[in-house]
Formats: structure tokens, C-alpha cells, sequence
């Protein structure tokens, strides 16, 4: 028997994959801006020593990092519950995406302030500022522009491993394919074109961030 | 119905546990194999294998993992064999390592001067043995780092098998949950495994790194 491939069954659910893949970018978008001020906030607390919170940073980012993502996610919309802390899923998957790329961003950023040179800081502290002064207007900017190209690829990698969270029935772009699918059968047709938009989604991201790192890191 | 003692539940954890290290090492064994042909293709002169090779690496580095493993599950049954979810994970995993590690050990033979390529052709070395005795051996040194980095995200990729019904760690966790109604205990338990498998790879790989950059 062969089989017969109908692709075009599957985008007579159009509506159903466009609400999932809203769902997806406003989910990607949500976590990249929140994950990266974790990143931000833990990379300073890292590179400027901080007694004890340090510490803490460095616990969250090594168990964040060896870890599955599928877990953490498990770890929040069913553990928290029975805590007595009640989220919804979409809550739970942008919680436990924004605490993913977090743990990723500390370690990407601080390889960024790693990178300033000793004498840009000296620079600061001659003209009388403060550490979070030179944080803020001297090493921030560049130390950002340095990592860059690496904290896009590690927001492609986020918007990626969102499909996860299906799992936990948050409606976005693979849970739409799981539905389909339940509902046609069309299992290698669904999941071949979910995949394909998840393709270009990632090769949009790479685009539109560096369109945003031209103008963010334009030299003034 | 039995009680399950938190024993129970770990006991039952450590024995999934050995799925999860059989799938990563298939996966890495089957990656490190593909990705290094990959790879070959990757740094050859000729322009479409190089294109081919690209294409293969941005297909599966922009494309989800699960995504992959569904399509492996679903398109394996299609030409009518009969495929397990062990068989299914291993393709996807094995295609998904390749990719990465292609191109982090693409980058460490680009990271070898070009002089030396130059001055190897010159001699009248072909291509493989240009490579074979000048570039690899001092590519092989600075991959190490990456290449183990690397191997926590094949051993938390595995996680994902699972989803299709492969009974590794996880999925041993979502049963377990399901029997004893304590996902907090449950998947913490979970988490601490791989924990305890990832974090060594981690702290070799940064241990590694730092000899490296000492040598140098």
C-alpha cells in the first residue's frame, strides 16, 4: 500500500496553526526580554562579587544549565501546585523559559564584562563613579555588543525548545500540531510543516536581532 | 494499591536512568560519527558539498528537537517499517548531535591559520592529508572543550524521548507522578539525576578550557 501525502489537509487548519504560532513569538519575545534582565541583573551580581547572593547565582545558573528544560517545565506547572501556588500553563512555560534563558544569559554576559578592558574601568573610577555607575554607562553597552552574536543564538535555541512546552497543553505552535494531528492523523504532513515554520521563525529571529544589535550597538 | 516509598520512587528513577545513558551514548557515538563526515563536507573545496553540508546543519539547528523526533517516529512508519521509540530517538538524536558538533569542530579547523593549509598544499599534500597530519591533530586539541560542553545538551536532549514514548528518565518521572500524585518530590528527584550526570561533563569542560588557555 503506498501512501499518499495531503499536505494541503493540514492548512485547512490554518487558524489553529497561526493562534499557536502567536502564542509561540509572543512567549519567545516575553521570555527573551525578561530572561535577559536576569542575565543582566545575575552577571553583575557575578562579575561584582556580591557575598552570598554570588553564590545563589552561581547555584541557579549551574543547576539551570544541567538540567532538561522539559524538566523544569514539569518542576513548575506541576510542582509548584502542590506547593499551593496555582499557575496556569502559559504562566508556567513562561516562567520556566524566562528562568532557561536567565541561567544561560548570566553566563553569556559576564564573559561580555569579561571582556572590557581593565583600563576602560580605571576610566570610571577616575572620573569619580560609582561600580554601578561604571556598570551601567561604560561597561554595559559594550560588554553587551561583544556577546551578542551569542545571546541571539541562545534566544533561537529558546524560541526552539518552546515546543516543549505542548507538554504541559500551553496552546502554542506544536501543541496546535499535536491537535491536528489527533484530529487527521496526518502525523509526518503536520509535524513536517509545524517544523518548516519553526524554520523560518528562527531564521526571522536572526534577522530581526540583527537589525535591533545594528541599531542598539550603532558607534555614537 | 501499594504505597510507593520515596525508595520505590528513587529506585525506580535509577533504573530508568540507564536508558538515558544508553540513549546519550548512542546519540554521541552516532553524532560524533555523522558530524565528523559533516564536517568534511563542511571545510571541502568543492562549493555544493560545502552547500549541502550547510543546508543539513541550518535544517537541524533551526528546527526544534522535537520536531525531529516526531518526524523520525512518524515518517520512519511511513514507508512501512516498523520502528520503536528507541530506534526513532536514536535517528533524531544522532542527526541532531551531528549537526552541532559539525559545527563546532568546523570552527576549530577554522581556528587553525590558514598558512598552514597553504603551506601544507604547497608540499603536495592532497586535501585528506592536509588534514589527516597538519590540521587535525591541532584541531583536535582546542575541540575537546566544546565537544564535551556539548555532550550535556545530548544527555538533557534525550529527555525529549519521552515524548514519544521512549522509557527513559523522564518518562519514568511522569509515571511515577502519575502513581504517587508527588511531582514535587518526583521531579526533583529527576532533576537531581541529571544533575549528577551533566554537571561532572560541565566541570571537565571548563576544566579543559582552562588548561588550554594556560598551555597557551
Amino acid at each position: 500500500m503506498r501512501y499518499h501525502f495531503d499536505f494541503l489537509a493540514v492548512l485547512e487548519y490554518w487558524p489553529l496553526l497561526v493562534r499557536g504560532a502567536v502564542l509561540t513569538l509572543v512567549l519567545t519575545f516575553i521570555a527573551i526580554v525578561l530572561g535577559t534582565v536576569v542575565g543582566v541583573a545575575g552577571a553583575y551580581i557575578r562579575s561584582a562579587r556580591v557575598p552570598i547572593l554570588s553564590a545563589v547565582v552561581a547555584a541557579y545558573v549551574e543547576l539551570i544549565r544541567n538540567t532538561p528544560f522539559i524538566i523544569q517545565l514539569f518542576f513548575v506547572f506541576f510542582g509548584l501546585p502542590s506547593l499551593g501556588l496555582k499557575i496556569s500553563a502559559v504562566e508556567a512555560a513562561l516562567l520556566a523559559m524566562t528562568l532557561n534563558l536567565g541561567a544561560y544569559a548570566v553566563e553569556i554576559v559576564r564573559a561580555g564584562i569579561e571582556s572590557i578592558g581593565r583600563g576602560q574601568i580605571e576610566a570610571g573610577e577616575a572620573l569619580g563613579m560609582t561600580r554601578f555607575q561604571i556598570f551601567l554607562h561604560v561597561v554595559l553597552l559594550p560588554a553587551l555588543r561583544n556577546v551578542y552574536p551569542s545571546l541571539v543564538s541562545q534566544f533561537v535555541i529558546l524560541m526552539l525548545g518552546s515546543s516543549v512546552a505542548s507538554q504541559i497543553s500551553a496552546e502554542e505552535l506544536t501543541f496546535a500540531g499535536n491537535f491536528i494531528q489527533s484530529r487527521d492523523f496526518r502525523s509526518f504532513e503536520v509535524y513536517f510543516i509545524i517544523s518548516a515554520i519553526y524554520l523560518v521563525f528562527a531564521f526571522a529571529l536572526r534577522r530581526a536581532f540583527g537589525v535591533v544589535g545594528r541599531f542598539a550597538f550603532a558607534r555614537r | 494499591m501499594d504505597q510507593f516509598t520515596t525508595w520505590d520512587i528513587a529506585r525506580n528513577l535509577l533504573l530508568a536512568t540507564r536508558w538515558t545513558i544508553l540513549l546519550s551514548v548512542i546519540a554521541f557515538i552516532g553524532g560524533g560519527i555523522v558530524g565528523f563526515a559533516i564536517m568534511l563536507l563542511r571545510v571541502s573545496d568543492l562549493k555544493a558539498l560545502r552547500a549541502l553540508s550547510i543546508g543539513y546543519i541550518d535544517i537541524l539547528q533551526g528546527t526544534p528537537l522535537l520536531m525531529q523526533l516526531f518526524l523520525c517516529f512518524f515518517g520512519i512508519s511511513l514507508i512501512g517499517l516498523e520502528v520503536s521509540p528507541l530506534v526513532a530517538a536514536s535517528i533524531a538524536l544522532t542527526a541532531y548531535t551531528s549537526a552541532y558538533l559539525a559545527e563546532i569542530w568546523r570552527g576549530c579547523v577554522d581556528a587553525i591559520p590558514k598558512g598552514q593549509r597553504e603551506a601544507a598544499e604547497s608540499l603536495g599534500f592532497g586535501f585528506i592529508d592536509t588534514l589527516r597530519y597538519v590540521i587535525l591533530p591541532q584541531a583536535v586539541r582546542i575541540a575537546v572543550p566544546p565537544t564535551v560542553g556539548f555532550s550535556v545538551q545530548v544527555v538533557k536532549g534525550t529527555a525529549l524521548a519521552s515524548i514519544i514514548g521512549f522509557v527513559e528518565l523522564t518518562k519514568a518521572g511522569t509515571i511515577i507522578t502519575n502513581a504517587t500524585y508527588k511531582p514535587f518530590l518526583v521531579y526533583g528527584f529527576v532533576a537531581i539525576i541529571y544533575f549528577v550526570l551533566c554537571y561532572p561533563l560541565s566541570v571537565w569542560s571548563r576544566s579543559f578550557e582552562r588548561s588550554l588557555r594556560a598551555a597557551h
